[in-house]
């Protein structure tokens, strides 16, 4: 045998086996490489699936534009950096544990020195007969995800099996499919496990009104198929039957422990690799299990990815202290079942003890089916808290988790009642003990959060979130975190100035409501009126003059102000970018870049910018943003530049500024063989209806014809990916240094109704976000987030959508091309030259140098101290 | 009106009318000696001018910065419109830097 293994020669002296590549499986390797064993021990990985570890949790998220390769857990270049030997399509076939061997389906044998399980689940298919018809699927791996989407193209009718956690989503994602929907459960209610009977009669309720066909308290009795043994029909245990045509089982899953058993190794009564504290198995100390194969102490197998998480951490402690764990070491004894999560748009949350299953205790239950929520709380005897089930409104949770196994600060029929009925002074975070846990998923206390405050000087959430990592992970603690960090402020004395800048004790939003309210259109009205008093009468600053100068824009024909922003007192006010409408490079030549909306062209359009390119001398680059930037202009060549390109039909186009930028788009479906919407045609609309619009910072946009999002709208402020039925919205995108995927505010929208909710978001952000403050950022920082942002801008929560959407018809309505109009009038022509004493004179410090066949900026002339330049001859420096 | 910068001693140079200058913004003169100065008016009717160069970049762009003034002591100031660092206009003092190489050179002016 020994001769057949694959040791090469020179291996280290330990070998650990790892066979299952999940979730936590890479969690595990991700422990071991951080305690150094990966430099000491050689690491084999056997993987089942073709592709390496990926987010199960959010498999989902791949119908609403995620790709399989956005899903992966595993960071570029880890198994390279870590030595670690990863086998995919490759599953372990046999242990055989007197020769410490395993085997692969390919053959290879490994001999180990520590051998882990971390072989996961797989989803429990009830024998129902006719389950293995053509149209039959599982919900489990990204190929049964990616076989689902293929065979649903075919289909108008679906079935989920099993109305729990997964069954929702898996109903969800058939709905997003475009198909009637179906939901069977076996259960008398939806998530029986999570939610107790009022809580799955709500869910029930607000998952019917989305259109889902729910049946509870029945099974399948068969599956029927046509006379190609396709799925068309499923026969229920009530006698009735529903036409489908297709289902997919979601009916739980069992732990993987057929190797284990196969090996004689310990099995739990309802299945599980039994295991100890350090997930060490009970048979073979030199046989590890991780995760939903194992069965914890407490004669659990948790199917939840965070306890799976604690055993790799409990499982690679262990083995990095070679076999003998130190005193304090990390074990597994069970684990907090709480979870918040939300299914198909609905907040679900269950902590503790929700089904009331403690001696003796009490209920105290807040139900409004009119509006969808439902909030249990179950109490001692002696007023402690044991648990409870929230739905539809999952605020609290971030509050009560923390609470549970005390006895709350205030009544409990205070704790369930909806925000603005229940007394203010009835909880709040200051209510918690100090060794509450705020952040579950990194175990973080109140206390720490605390700490972070006093004693490492944080004032801010995002600076709390570094320093402790709270809030990092789910994100449910982020709004109690808000609280906390602002009450231990105020307690420590310490007040955070929230004024624009040192002119300005009032943020951009204010200055905004003002604005608006008094029609306000002088900036030195403002700012003697307004100001702090010390900067009253002063001439403002390099901060608030732009600020003041993008609200007075996006305002304009609202407020009487000017819409071309170079008017009157306007012009002063503008960064300097927007004062020469082109963009500084580093040696103070400015770049003009045509705009092309949607990244449309024509073949005479595009020779025109060659020939000004070439005319010019201009360095040539094609951007990110499907447009062509021209570098190198002097500030007195800037208008002949415009002329050229207005009279091509052109106009200059907003690569600088506060205000939209470019709608990239895909070919969208007039070229390409998989687009399913016309996505140029809507990007060149987006992109000529919202020009011009002033903004707290830049908007980017992109249309993409379909699901494989080639336009990559997922990262633009205002993202829009086609659907066969129509347009998805999604908001708060973002590459540069801090990415963020976009978050989907609608679906399936029609040509006006994408328009309106975009109106509505754009002029909703502009009214209060902050300076510079980019969407992404945005969405993050308001209260509420993106359900409040929702709230506001597709349910008119605030009343206010009228006003935001005749906001934006002003704009559209009023703008103008601001170079057209620049070039036609001499006396806004006077500030484009160089020198305001001699103004045919060229600068003679912008100078070029060659480089690749175009030109760059000479720096030489730069680098130096100042030096008279007396070169005042010669009209071109090229 | 015309707005004067001073040179050396007694020498002033015109360098453009009052009227052409918009309170707040600047304007870059090319000096007789081929320095450039940049020329500014705030609110009040002022006008200062300083050298065109920004030390931080080395780039002559300090005219088409925007002016402003600190809050407590009223000092005006332009910020540079490429790295925003700002230069106190009546001594040339870096105010984000006290390194004096990152100072200015300051012109007197006049209007007559």
């Amino acid at each position: 045998m020994s001769t057949a293994t694959e040791n090469a020669p020179g291996t280290p002296a330990e070998t650990i086996v790892l066979i299952g590549h999940g979730m936590v499986g890479q969690r595990f390797l991700e422990e071991l490489a951080d305690r150094g064993v990966t430099q000491r021990a050689r690491v084999v990985v056997l993987c089942e699936e073709p592709r390496a570890a990926y987010d199960r949790v959010h498999l989902t998220s791949y119908f609403s534009g995620s790709s399989p390769d956005e899903l992966s857990m595993v960071p570029e270049g880890f198994m390279e950096r870590h030595g670690i030997e990863l086998y995919t399509d490759d599953p372990a076939t046999a242990i055989d544990r007197a020769t410490r061997t395993v085997t692969a389906r390919s053959g290879r044998v490994f001999a180990y020195d520590t051998l882990v399980l971390a072989t996961g689940s797989y989803p429990f298919v009830p024998p129902v007969p006719g389950k293995d018809s053509a149209g039959c699927f599982v919900y489990r791996t990204v190929e049964d995800v990616l076989a689902i989407e293929e065979y649903a193209k075919n289909c108008r009718t679906g079935l989920v099996v099993g109305g729990g956690l997964l069954g929702l989503e898996a109903a969800g994602a058939l709905k997003g499919l475009g198909l009637e929907t179906h939901i069977v459960e076996y259960n008398p209610r939806l998530m029986a496990i999570q939610v107790d009977e009022g809580g799955g009669a709500t869910l029930r309720r607000t998952v019917e009104d989305m259109g889902l066909i729910v049946h509870t308290g029945v099974g399948g009795q068969e599956i029927t198929a046509d006379a190609d043994g396709a799925v068309n029909g499923m026969a229920l245990s009530d006698g009735s039957t529903v036409a489908t045509d297709m289902v997919i089982f979601s009916a739980g899953v069992r732990p993987r422990d057929e190797l284990a058993r196969a090996a004689g190794l310990d099995i739990g009564e309802r299945g599980g690799v039994v295991v100890d504290e350090f997930c060490r198995t009970a048979s073979d100390p030199a046989v590890f299990a991780i995760g939903e194969c194992a069965r914890a102490t407490d004669g659990m197998v948790y199917g939840l990815v965070a306890p799976g998480y604690e055993m790799a951490v409990a499982a690679a402690a262990t083995i990095a202290e070679g076999g003998s764990p130190a005193a304090d070491a990390k074990t597994f004894t069970g684990a907090d079942t709480s979870t918040k999560l939300k299914l198909l748009g609905v907040d679900v949350a269950s902590f503790g003890d929700p089904h009331g299953r403690a001696e003796g205790c009490l209920d105290v239950v807040y139900s409004d089916s009119r509006s969808g929520v439902y909030k249990k709380l179950v109490i001692g005897r002696d007023g402690t808290l044991l648990g409870g089930v929230l739905v539809g409104d999952a605020e609290s949770y971030g509050l009560l988790r923390p609470l549970t196994g005390s006895v709350p600060p205030a009544a409990p029929e205070q704790l369930v009642l909806p925000a603005g009925l229940a007394p203010a002074t009835a909880i709040g975070p200051s209510a918690l003990p100090d060794d509450a846990i705020i952040c579950s998923c990194h175990n973080v206390s109140k206390g720490a959060i605390r700490a972070a405050v006093g004693e490492h000087q944080c004032v801010t959430v995002p600076e709390v979130k570094k320093c402790t990592k709270a809030g990092t992970g789910c994100g449910s603690c982020v709004k109690t975190l808000g609280l906390l960090v602002n009450d231990e402020l105020a307690a420590n004395g310490v007040t955070v100035d929230p004024g624009l800048c040192g002119c300005f004790s009032q943020t951009r939003q204010e200055l905004y409501e003002i604005v608006l309210a008094l029609r306000l259109n002088s900036y030195q009205e403002l700012l003697d009126n307004h100001g702090r008093p010390a900067a009253r009468g002063g001439d403002g600053c390099e901060i608030c003059k732009p600020a003041v100068g993008s609200i007075f824009a996006s305002l304009a024909p609202t407020i009487g102000a000017d819409v071309y922003v170079l008017d009157g007192e306007q012009a002063a006010l503008q960064d300097t970018n927007d004062h020469f409408l082109a963009n500084m490079q580093k040696n103070g030549s400015y770049s003009v870049v045509p705009r092309i909306p949607g990244g449309e062209i024509t073949p005479e359009k595009l020779i025109v910018i060659g020939e000004v390119a070439r005319d010019f001398g201009l360095y040539t680059k094609i951007t990110g943003g499907q447009r062509i930037d021209l570098f190198g202009a002097r500030v007195d060549q800037l208008p002949m530049i415009w002329a050229r390109l207005v009279e091509a039909g052109f106009e200059s186009g907003h690569a600088y500024g506060k205000a939209l930028r470019t709608v990239k788009s895909c070919v969208g479906s007039t070229w390409c063989r998989y687009g399913v919407q016309d996505s140029v045609r809507m990007a060149i609309d987006l992109e000529l209806r919202y020009r011009g619009l002033r903004s707290p910072h830049k908007l980017k946009s992109a249309v993409s014809g379909c699901a494989r999002e080639c336009a990559e709208a997922m990262g633009k402020d205002f993202g829009v990916i086609a659907t066969s039925n129509g347009w998805n919205l999604y908001v708060g995108g973002n590459g540069g240094a801090t990415p963020r995927h976009a978050d989907l505010l609608a679906q399936d929208l029609s040509d006006a109704e994408l328009i309106r909710l975009i109106d509505r978001f754009l002029m909703f952000y502009i009214r209060t976000a902050d300076r510079l403050e980019r969407t992404s950022a945005w969405l993050e920082r308001i209260p509420g987030g993106l359900d409040h942002v929702k709230d506001v801008v597709v349910h008119d929560s605030l009343g206010i959508c009228d006003e935001l959407e005749a906001l934006m018809a002003a704009h559209v309505a009023t703008y103008r091309d601001e170079w057209a109009e620049t070039i036609s009038d001499p006396e806004k022509l006077r500030r484009f030259v160089s020198f305001v004493n001699a103004p045919g004179a060229p600068d003679p410090t912008v100078r070029f140098v060659p480089e690749r066949d175009q030109v760059k900026p000479d720096l030489t002339i730069l680098a130096g101290p100042e030096l008279p330049v007396r070169t005042l001859e010669g009209s071109s420096t090229r | 009106m015309k707005v004067e910068v001073q040179l050396t001693g007694d020498e002033w140079v015109p360098v453009c009318g009052l009227a052409e200058l918009t309170p707040g913004r600047g304007v870059a003169a090319l000096l007789p000696d081929g320095r450039q100065a940049a020329v500014f008016l705030d609110r009040h009717g002022r006008t200062y001018a300083i050298g065109n160069r920004d030390p931080f970049t080395g780039a002559y762009v300090l005219s088409r910065g925007l002016i402003g003034s600190t809050g407590n002591e009223g000092m005006p100031f332009v910020a540079s419109p490429l790295l925003k660092q700002r230069f106190d206009l009546t001594t040339g003092r870096c105010l984000d830097d006290p390194d004096p190489e990152k100072a200015v050179p300051v012109y007197a002016t006049r209007s007559r």
